[in-house]
């Protein structure tokens, strides 16, 4: 299996975390992994991107090639069109519909789900909102991960290890949050 | 020992952990700030010296002393950095090292987060000493020991040259056994770190006399590697550091149809280049950042009887950093870019968060201001950069760290009114003092703003070496006290903080505002820890 994602979203919205999770599960399958990730000065409210690649063979570049990318994961609706150079002609967009608008001239929103409806394959829905029924309004970024799943070939089993693994010192009710969250993010995605 | 997920600062420094280091010397600075910040998280690391200094100069010059003593040392820094570690950067090369002696910098082609693209290999070069440059994290984790090790054997410091792709990536890294530290051993040659011109003229044909086992070092470097048996000899390819990758990625699952030379180890071996050369009908030269191999081969009496492609003839962009597409496309084969970014996407530039003290700051500021008109205030490096963007648009220039202050007080002699000079308490501590004490000499017009969020910002939130001294700095330096102002940036102080500015606008000479409040975010970071 080879697996090439880019993950979007704004600075400060747990996309690390995301790729964090799929990483955990990944490397518990023996996958080689490599993460590149933004810091510094482009954190700051600005746009953030993370290209996350596994493989069950080597895997040399640390970036994505244009046009290489199965899925763009996005916690943003605007940001994930920003990538659509990465993604491949059958790739996956699996974002959150709800705007982040920290900008003065945020564009009409309708305009930006047409966009990502004009992508065949697609998942476009309101994960904020599902956190908040769920009570687990933290965990929005695990939500999107949830829908996501099926189309990274891991097993519902698999990422709730890694996120047991990953939460665990943060204590039972933060894990059970995520779980929820993953879960209520798969009955979206299948 | 299992592999452990990486980025490659993290990789480096875990790598000088295991090599037996005993104290790591930096400032923060994007993309370098994690080799110190995972040192600082590190069990491992505990007793060895890890805290931050004031800048990479006094950084740089710490690590010549722990070398003088006898122990393996690193000093780390951004590219810009090592302008600020220039002077004892090269004058290391002179010294050289007693001690393992690593210089680690870390450039950023593409400036995400710097203001310029310089390549470090240039001052390797410049100095005369090896470089090393890491292709990927495990690398990054060798370099480490096998850079103290050659370090050693020539007494020579040795550049370690990161970029932003690699420092801020992830990937697997298998450690060895780690080693013990130096014991404290002074030179042999009390004279090495004496460079006075006698002592100096040696130590420069002692340097030149090396330059020829460097480059037998570099020919047998196991980071380096010579695939002379291809099958289309009318390419040969050399890839330095990460573009190795890229030319992998592109022909993945495929053989490679031309000679390879992968250069991570410098200067040149130049016998393999010239090898190559003779081999091909022409070469492509693949560097991430400056042309500098490529200008190295093509130098100015070059006559073109082969060509040599890269950066300098436009087969690969002259800036800007490498990747998979910009590879595929110099090599001739089709470009993979998929749908175009939408008309509709807009920019999302970074911003001073919701709460910032320096937005307030700088609100108040601009009022003081409304009479004089835009034009009137310097600045320099740090989140309060950001006060450029709207609405605030408040200041007017960004050079380098420490430039705020005496960038006004260049404009105050000329006669420009008011000179206003605002800078973060951490680059005051960095650079700034000395410019302070050239206003205080020259009883300057200038009002200085250190906008003090009690943090390293822009970079995480790292500490400095002036917290909680700044009113006592500045007053020993010579502001006088009446003129040294401290508030609180809340809206609420609005008018009290548009007084300030203005009475100390109006006072003719050197007056210090400090704006005090803590940053959100390492604020926001204190409550969760604290839960």
């Amino acid at each position: 299996m080879k697996k090439d994602i880019i993950l979007a979203g704004v600075g400060g919205q747990g996309i690390l975390t995301i790729a964090t999770i799929i990483g955990t599960a990944a490397l518990k399958r023996g996958m080689h992994l490599k993460q590149a990730e933004v810091h510094g000065m482009s954190q700051r409210g600005g746009d953030v991107q993370s290209h996350l690649r596994l493989s069950d063979e080597a895997i040399w570049s640390d970036l994505i090639s244009f046009g290489g990318a199965d899925m763009i994961l996005s916690v943003e609706p605007m940001e994930a069109l920003r990538y659509l150079p990465y993604l491949n002609a059958e790739g996956w967009i699996i974002t959150n519909a709800v705007p982040f608008n920290n900008i003065a001239n945020y564009p009409d929103v309708e305009d930006i789900y047409s966009e990502i409806k004009s992508i065949p394959n697609h998942v476009l829905f309101e994960a904020d909102t599902i956190a908040k029924e769920i009570k687990a309004s933290r965990s929005m970024n695990i939500v999107v991960l949830g829908a996501a799943i099926k189309h990274l070939g891991f097993t519902q089993a698999e990422i709730e290890d890694a996120i047991r693994a990953i939460f665990a010192r943060k204590g039972e009710a933060i894990v059970e949050a995520n779980i929820r969250a993953l879960q209520a993010g798969i009955a979206i995605g299948n | 020992m299992d592999a452990l997920m990486l980025l490659g600062d993290e990789a480096l420094a875990q790598g000088a952990l295991d090599a037996g280091i005993s104290g790591f010397y930096a400032y923060p600075g994007t993309p370098s700030t994690e080799i110190m910040e995972y040192v600082q998280r590190s069990k491992q690391a505990e007793g060895i010296h890890r805290t931050w200094s004031s800048n990479e100069k006094t950084a740089m010059e710490s690590a010549i002393g722990m070398s003088f003593a006898g122990k393996r040392t690193m000093a780390m820094m951004k590219h810009v950095g090592l302008n600020v570690a220039a002077d004892p950067f090269m004058n290391s090369a002179f010294t050289g090292a007693n001690g393992g002696l690593l210089v680690a910098v870390a450039d950023d082609p593409s400036m995400h987060s710097s203001q310029n693209e310089q390549d470090s290999r240039f001052y390797g070069k410049f100095a005369m000493i090896p470089i090393l440059e890491p292709s990927n994290q495990q690398e990054c984790y060798d370099m480490a020991f096998y850079g103290f090790e050659l370090s050693e054997k020539y007494k020579v410091p040795v550049l370690i040259r990161l970029t932003t792709r690699l420092s801020h990536s992830r990937a697997g890294v298998v450690r060895r056994a780690p080693i013990s530290q130096n014991g404290l051993k002074t030179p042999d040659d009390l004279f090495q770190f004496m460079l006075l011109p006698a002592i100096a003229r040696k130590k420069y044909q002692h340097l030149i006399e090396l330059q020829n086992d460097f480059v037998c070092e570099s020919a047998k470097s196991p980071f380096n590697s010579f695939q002379f048996e291809a099958k289309d000899l009318s390419k040969g390819i050399i890839c330095t550091g990460l573009a190795y990758n890229y030319l992998n990625e592109v022909f993945q699952g495929k053989e490679i149809p031309y000679p390879v030379v992968k250069i991570c180890q410098y200067p040149l071996p130049n016998e393999q280049i010239h090898e190559l050369y003779n081999k091909c009908d022409s070469l492509l030269i693949l560097e991430e950042g400056m042309p500098l191999v490529e200008e190295q081969l093509k130098g100015l009496a070059f006559t073109g009887m082969k060509p040599i492609h890269g950066r300098l003839d436009g087969t690969l962009t002259r800036d800007g950093e490498l990747n998979p597409n910009k590879v595929a496309k110099a090599l001739g084969l089709p470009d993979t870019y998929g749908k175009p970014i939408p008309a509709v996407v807009t920019g999302r530039p970074p911003m001073l968060c919701v709460g910032c003290p320096h937005s307030d700051s700088y609100l108040a500021l601009n009022e003081a201001l409304t009479e004089y008109g835009r034009g009137h205030v310097f600045s320099d490096i740090g989140c309060y950069t950001l006060g450029f963007m709207p609405p605030y648009n408040a200041i007017n220039s960004c050079v380098d760290m420490g430039a705020s202050i005496t960038m006004a007080k260049g404009a105050a002699d000329s006669g420009h009114f008011p000179a206003i000079a605002v800078i973060g308490d951490s680059t005051f501590a960095h650079s700034g003092l000395t410019g302070l004490l050239d206003c205080i000499f020259d009883k300057s017009n200038v009002v200085i703003v250190i906008l003090d969020n009690s943090t390293t910002g822009m970079t995480g939130g790292q500490d400095y070496t002036a917290f909680g001294k700044l009113e006592d700095i500045c007053a020993g330096l010579g502001v006088e006290k009446e003129h040294i102002r401290v508030f609180v940036p809340f809206k609420k102080n609005f008018p009290e903080m548009v007084q300030i500015y203005k009475e100390e606008i109006a006072y003719n000479g050197v007056s210090v505002i400090i704006p005090r409040r803590e940053c959100v975010q390492t604020l926001k970071r204190k409550h969760k820890m604290e839960g």
